[in-house]
């Protein structure tokens, strides 16, 4: 299939021609097999690592600075290195739960090309010395699960996962297992809990940092499926040729999703730091521009957890330390694109519905406020609301996050940006991601909200006096 | 006390102390201890923080969020949950700010968002800690116009628990609470997010020994108790703190009532014995005080038949007996009472020179075992290893069960279970072994020679639990088991699990057998026409004695027999004199528990009908014999008791108490 | 109301014996239980506790936390359409609208004939490729008022059965770690040193 265009193996996905780190077999049809992975130089990352000690093999993704795919952007290298020394066993949690609104990516390279990310599984336990990996994928994703589960029991029969790897010493097992259906298990605590049995509810860090205390209270690594499946071309191309792709702060490549009203919404591996949002959006090889006769109104830049972008930020790269201070966050990737057709109440709507809804109900200001806001929210969007429901949207949001939120600037409105991060009052980021839609449509669109209420002053009832 | 004290006992203190810090609480200069919660040491400041999920038993989760503070951080001001971040030297802590105040009432109206308004129809209010942060941390209004969670209301998640769920919090202490300190995980959180609630497997109720703690520590009305529900409101209760003698742990308890009523018991965190958790029994035992089937006047054999008459007729029957017995004077039981009243009636029985009495009955172990180098339950749990000799701890000594288990799961106490089926602590036993009754010796010595086992004991200290597992076999196998265990471990130590609420007392203070004349012995006495007058002080020996036919021979052979009790009892059917005794909260007393530890029990109603505590029936009594009783209230008796009985008193008088 | 069958308490052993703490299952014996049945039932429930060591309250309060466990029957099909962002602005809650009006039930709701369960779902991570659908699990692309028409129409004429099983089969391949292959599993506790591999030498 044409470079360029789309295919069926991999729907959505346009390879162009740019560098491609993880996505270099997308467009062959049988890419998740077994033959076609080692044919077209499948485990020779794996290979080279093993000829080396441990410790190089990690240093040399220290200094590759692969940040986390996941959303927090934290660099592998470091994160295996915050373990403590001599606590044993240590384990590998790969995070294949994929469920952030907009993200796109993880599901297919589990689905195109598994034995890269079983590969990237393997040379992670050599590096860090886990002795045991449990590939946890999204339980929605059928098609991902066959294929991965295929793609072990191929690869133990191979010899490539298990005992005595590649004839060599070096001996892990990677379990496969899978969700049944909850957002916030993404969340890598929650993950944990998840893969213990439990309800997965997110534990409080500190003191539960996974690399200290994990599954099973022990030293555990997560990392993010697209993170890991870089590791196999690290190993066989070495650092100094990763870092040569991208910016020093933000090296390699990333894989992105651009969808809602773009021409060709689609999944794409970038260059990190260096493409920017105004590149993917109209530039040719990527989404080619809004839907015929729009104009772009907003974009959501890094997951539903982030706060809106307007056209002032297009000429932003992919470089967290320029999207921070512009107001937002890179995430999971997943760009979601508003044109002037949008109605932004009930854009904002969808996706506080979805935090709402996803809250696992661990803490109270999650719990009760995500639930408060969606429901003010959805008043407003059938035309019930009053204009006093606008300030308690913000009210409820104070309770969520205090202080001021992150939004970014806007010429329209004379407004500067307030920087990333926020403060929380939650536990996880679920809570904040619920007020973040309606924070950034509220503070960048707030007249399509006034056009929606009716002025009434608002006489509240007193709760405690009640309760006499 | 407080909870780091309690783990600083386990770790005993050291002269100079390394985990001694200082943090600063609004401006205030503290002293605290390294691994301790912000939220714990403010309690000892009396710095309060409010909070619902947080219970210092419990291990904390941090879910409601009410406890945030502000602490001095390398970036600024950083909030913190109080109840999940432990303190560091140096650290500045602020309780009340402005942001700290804003997340407070914040918290407060998220809460209440959903939380009916029905406080005045509600158990809990007036105690409730949702209500009085609401008033003392609250906003004052709720915005909140939507439409409230709805749910059945109440449901009965057992006999004795009602939830309703729509005014549960979610804090997790009721599910935290079943799975972590009772171990019976029957409750559990279900559902997610807006529409989490707590509940048990659909038909599979809540039924738990402990199930009543729950509602106890429910920090709203959502967990209410079958027997107190509507029963009264908090303003018209009074209460008094005492101990809880259903079985012999002597959990430290308020007992409350209203209008001359028991109505309910709460549990009182004493660090050395129960920490705050009572068990359902001892809990809800306030109901059998107010049977309506206690016993309220005298009675009198009169052809053939028991009719109730005066007390003074009835007294001047068993006074006569007595005279005429000549020695013959026999007195089982005793274990029901306080130490007063068994002290006095052990002073009867030395007046007319009885040498037969026995507070157990042939259910326990020989008062020997009371010589062994003894155990407290601090002890006990603070040991390498507990060799359990007894009976099912769970069923006999259940907040014993609590404490044995919070060691063998948190804190890495072994125990060796030596029992003849599967007990309720089976599974939390590091080694149980089976045995046919009778053989409980020799399992102790083959266990002592597997290597693993004797490296364990010889690991630190070992405490033996030892009771009576098995009332169909003898006493003396028991004891060859903990002696075989001394033997070998000499350094070992007692913890005797003799179950009846004051047996300990009772014997110490003179009920004990005389020459090893038992309650079996004293039996087959009566039995065979030795017994002139059979007194049953709280003891029915029909029920109690695991050889009932010896018992109705006794009955029958004895030639007058006394019954004191609460209640009609089958033995008491067959008596000629029937006094009724003031129970449990109708008298004022102290009380033995099975580590020795003496507390006070209290009188909050008036005895029923005519009823007497067992002393003052003893002082009538010795005066009608014309003996001077030199007693002429409570106190008087204590002090002529810790006078002339000299184990007594040295054991601490006084627990240390705190509310959760 | 059934527990789980021989069979499958053999395939609930294998998956257990992978994981160093037997709860660590809880999740794939329900899936598994719900492949059995089509709904996770209460015996179900009740055994796996038996199984992982839980209580069967545990084990409810595990599995009513997650979307994908049903408790009552539902259709042969479940037909999850995606209405979060990327799906709403491309014109789910039309696709949603328009599905009630083929099917004749509101969203939750089972067809007379049971074949056809429709529900709202979240995000399906296919934001690309809105609005998105997923039938059991597995997708449908851009879909259209009439690409779902055919859709229910090639269910309803079991067109569909070899590409889509019942309700309750997810994945159609078992993960199978041969005995001989395995590194082996370890409680944590038994676990007292770094894997004898991690000794600082290269592996090869
Ligand atoms: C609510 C929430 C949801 C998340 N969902 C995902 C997810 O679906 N996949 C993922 O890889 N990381 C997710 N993360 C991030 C993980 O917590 C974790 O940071 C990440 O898996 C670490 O891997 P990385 O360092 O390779 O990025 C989520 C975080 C939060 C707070
Ligand atoms: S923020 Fe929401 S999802 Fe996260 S722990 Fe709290 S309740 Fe759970
Ligand atoms: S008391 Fe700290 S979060 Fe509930």
């Amino acid at each position: 299939m044409s470079a360029g265009g789309t295919n069926s193996f991999a729907p959505g996905f346009y390879a162009g021609d740019r560098p491609k780190v993880v996505t270099s077999r997308f467009e062959l049809e049988d890419s998740h097999t077994l033959q076609r992975y080692v044919a077209t130089g499948g485990y020779e990352g794996l290979r080279k690592a093993l000829a080396r000690p441990a410790t190089e093999v990690h240093d040399e993704v220290k200094s590759a600075t692969i940040l986390g795919r996941g959303g927090a952007g934290f660099p592998a290298g470091n994160k295996w290195g915050l373990t403590p020394a001599d606590v044993w066993p240590r384990y590998l949690v790969v995070n294949g739960d994929e469920s952030e609104p907009g993200t796109y990516k993880d599901r297919l390279l589990m689905e195109r090309d598994p034995h890269q990310l079983i590969e990237g599984c393997l040379i992670a336990c050599y590096a860090a010395g886990l002795s045991q990996c449990f590939l946890y994928i999204r339980g929605e994703m059928a098609l991902a699960q066959e294929r991965v589960a295929t793609a072990l029991n191929d690869a133990y029969a191979a010899g490539y996962v298990g005992k005595n790897i590649l004839g060599s010493k070096f001996s892990v097992d990677i379990v496969l297992h899978w969700g049944a259906g909850a957002y916030v298990v993404g969340e890598e605590t929650a993950l944990i809990e998840s893969l213990e049995g439990n309800r997965g509810m997110p534990r409080l860090k500190p003191p539960y940092f996974p690399a200290a205390i994990g599954l099973y209270g022990q030293p555990t690594i997560v990392n993010n499926v697209e993170t890991l499946s870089n590791l196999p071309w690290l190993m066989v191309n070495g650092s100094a040729a990763y870092t040569a792709i991208g910016t020093a702060t933000s090296p390699g490549t990333r894989m992105v999703a651009v969808s809602g009203h773009v021409k060709r919404p689609g999944v794409y591996e970038i260059i990190n730091g260096v493409t920017t949002f105004r590149d993917l959006l109209f530039g040719d090889e990527f989404c080619r521009g809004m839907r015929e006769g729009r104009t772009l109104k907003a974009f959501v830049p890094g997951g539903g957890s982030a706060p809106w972008f307007l056209p002032d930020q297009l000429d932003l790269p992919f470089e967290a330390s320029q999207v921070g201070p512009a107001g937002s966050m890179l995430g999971s990737g997943a760009i979601m694109v508003m044109d002037d057709t949008t109605d932004i109440p009930k854009a904002a709507l969808t996706l506080t519905r979805f935090y709402a809804h996803e809250s696992c109900g661990k803490c109270t200001p999650c719990r009760e406020g995500g639930t408060w806001l969606e429901r003010i929210l959805s008043r407003i969007v059938d035309g019930k609301g009053t204009d006093a429901d606008l300030d308690q949207l913000f009210e409820v949001g104070e309770s969520i996050c205090p202080g001021s939120f992150p939004h970014a600037s806007s010429e329209r409105l004379g407004i500067s940006a307030v920087p990333f991060p926020y403060r929380m009052n939650t536990i996880c980021f679920v809570g904040p991601s619920a007020y973040a839609p309606v924070n950034s449509a509220l503070v960048l669109f707030r007249e399509e909200f006034e056009a929606r209420v009716t002025k009434r002053t608002h006489i509240p009832v007193t709760a405690v006096g009640a309760a006499q | 006390m407080s909870t780091t004290e309690t783990n600083a006992e386990e770790t005993p203190e050291v002269p100079v102390d390394p985990n001694a810090v200082s943090i600063t609480i609004n401006g205030r200069t503290v002293a605290a201890r390294k691994g301790e919660l912000i939220i714990s040491a403010a309690d000892r400041e009396g710095e309060f923080i409010p909070r619902f999920c947080y219970h210092p038993r419990m291990s904390p989760v941090g879910m409601c969020r009410q406890c945030m503070v502000e602490v001095e951080g390398p970036r600024g001001p950083m909030m913190v949950v109080s109840c999940m971040t432990p303190v560091a030297d140096g650290q500045v802590v602020r309780t009340e700010t402005e942001q700290v105040k804003r997340a407070q009432e914040g918290m407060i109206e998220l809460l209440l968002a959903n939380h009916p308004l029905d406080c005045p129809v509600c158990d809990k209010g007036g105690e409730c800690p949702l209500q009085d942060q609401a008033f003392s941390h609250g906003p004052g209004e709720s915005r909140f116009v939507e439409e409230k969670r709805h749910y059945e209301k109440p449901i009965a998640i057992s006999d004795l628990v009602f939830l309703d769920r729509e005014r549960c919090i979610l804090c997790d202490r009721c599910t935290r609470f079943a799975r972590e300190v009772a171990g019976d995980p029957l409750i559990s959180f279900t559902q997610r997010g807006n529409n989490t609630q707590v509940m048990t497997f659909p038909d599979e109720p809540f039924a738990s020994y402990f199930s009543g703690n729950t509602v106890q520590i429910c920090p709203v009305g959502a967990l209410t108790a079958e027997p107190y529900r509507f029963k009264a409101r908090p303003w018209d209760l009074e209460q008094r703190e005492s101990t809880c003698t259903t079985c012999s742990v002597g959990c430290r308890t308020v007992v409350q009532s209203s209008r001359d009523e028991l109505v309910r018991y709460q549990g009182v965190d004493s660090d050395p014995v129960n920490w705050g958790w009572l068990c359902d029994r001892g809990r809800f035992n306030f109901q059998s005080v107010n049977s309506e089937n206690r016993l309220e006047t005298p009675m009198m054999k009169s052809n053939g038949t028991l009719a109730t008459t005066s007390w003074s007729a009835a007294l001047d029957a068993v006074a006569r007996a007595m005279r005429n017995a000549s020695g013959s004077v026999a007195v089982l039981g005793g274990a029901r009472g306080t130490n007063e009243d068994a002290f006095m009636w052990a002073r009867l029985a030395d007046a007319v020179g009885s040498t037969m009495r026995d507070a157990q009955l042939d259910d326990g172990l020989p008062a020997s075992v009371l010589g062994y180098p003894q155990a407290t339950i601090d002890l006990t749990c603070n040991s390498k290893t507990v060799i359990l000799l007894a009976p099912d701890v769970k069923e006999e000594l259940p907040v014993l069960y609590v404490r044995l288990r919070d060691a063998a799961t948190k804190h890495g106490l072994k125990v060796i279970e030596v029992a003849s089926h599967d007990t309720g602590f089976t599974k939390y036993a590091w080694r149980s072994v089976k045995c046919e009754p009778g053989t409980q010796a020799d399992a102790v010595r083959a266990l002592l020679g597997d290597a693993a086992v004797a490296a364990q004991l010889a690991s630190g200290d070992v405490t033996i639990v030892a009771g009576r597992a098995n009332l169909a076999e003898s006493a003396a196998f028991t004891m060859a088991a903990v002696d075989a265990v001394l033997s070998a471990v000499p350094a070992a130590k007692v913890l005797p699990a003799l179950r009846r609420g004051n047996v300990r007392g009772a014997l110490s203070v003179g009920l004990a057998p005389v020459d090893g004349k038992d309650a079996a012995a004293i039996l087959e006495a009566a039995a065979t026409g030795k017994v002139e007058c059979l007194v049953l002080l709280g003891a029915d020996p029909l029920s109690d004695v695991a050889d009932a036919d010896l018992a109705r021979r006794a009955l029958a052979g004895a030639r007058f027999v006394v019954s004191v009790d609460t209640f009609m009892s089958a033995s008491s059917a067959h008596a000629d004199v029937v006094l009724p005794a003031a129970a449990y909260g109708e008298k004022e007393g102290t009380t033995t528990n099975l580590e020795g530890r003496v507390t006070n029990v209290v009188q909050k109603i008036t005895p029923r009908g005519t009823s007497r505590a067992d002393w003052m029936i003893a002082a009538e009594l010795l005066h009608m014999l014309g003996h001077d009783a030199g007693v002429a209230n409570i106190a008087e008796v204590q002090k002529l008791m810790s006078k002339s009985v000299p184990s007594f008193g040295s054991v601490a008088t006084s627990v240390d108490v705190k509310k959760n | 109301m059934a527990r789980l069958t021989e069979e499958n308490v053999r395939l609930a052993q294998e998956i257990i014996s992978r994981y160093p703490r037997p709860r660590s299952a809880t999740i794939p014996l329900l899936h598994l239980a719900q492949e059995q049945d089509g709904y996770v039932t209460e015996d179900a429930m009740a055994h796996i506790g038996e199984l992982v060591g839980a209580s069967s309250a545990e084990v409810y309060g595990t599995a009513s936390f997650y979307e994908m466990f049903k408790f009552h029957p539902v259709g042969k099909y479940v037909i999850n359409i995606c209405g979060t962002m990327s799906c709403a602005l491309m014109g789910a809650e039309e696709l949603m609208h328009h599905a009630e009006q083929k099917l004749g039930v509101k969203m939750g709701g089972t067809t007379a004939d049971g074949l056809i369960t429709v529900e709202r779902a979240e995000c399906q991570a296919a934001c690309t490729e809105a609005p998105c659908l997923q039938t059991n699990y597995r997708y449908s692309f851009r879909v259209t008022p009439e690409s779902f028409d055919a859709l229910v129409d090639d269910l309803r004429a079991g067109r569909l059965n070899d590409e889509i099983p019942a309700h309750g089969v997810v994945a159609r391949v078992r993960q199978h770690i041969p005995a001989d292959k395995g590194a082996g599993v370890h409680a944590p506790e038994d676990v007292k040193a770094a894997p004898a591999w991690f000794d600082g030498k290269a592996a090869l």
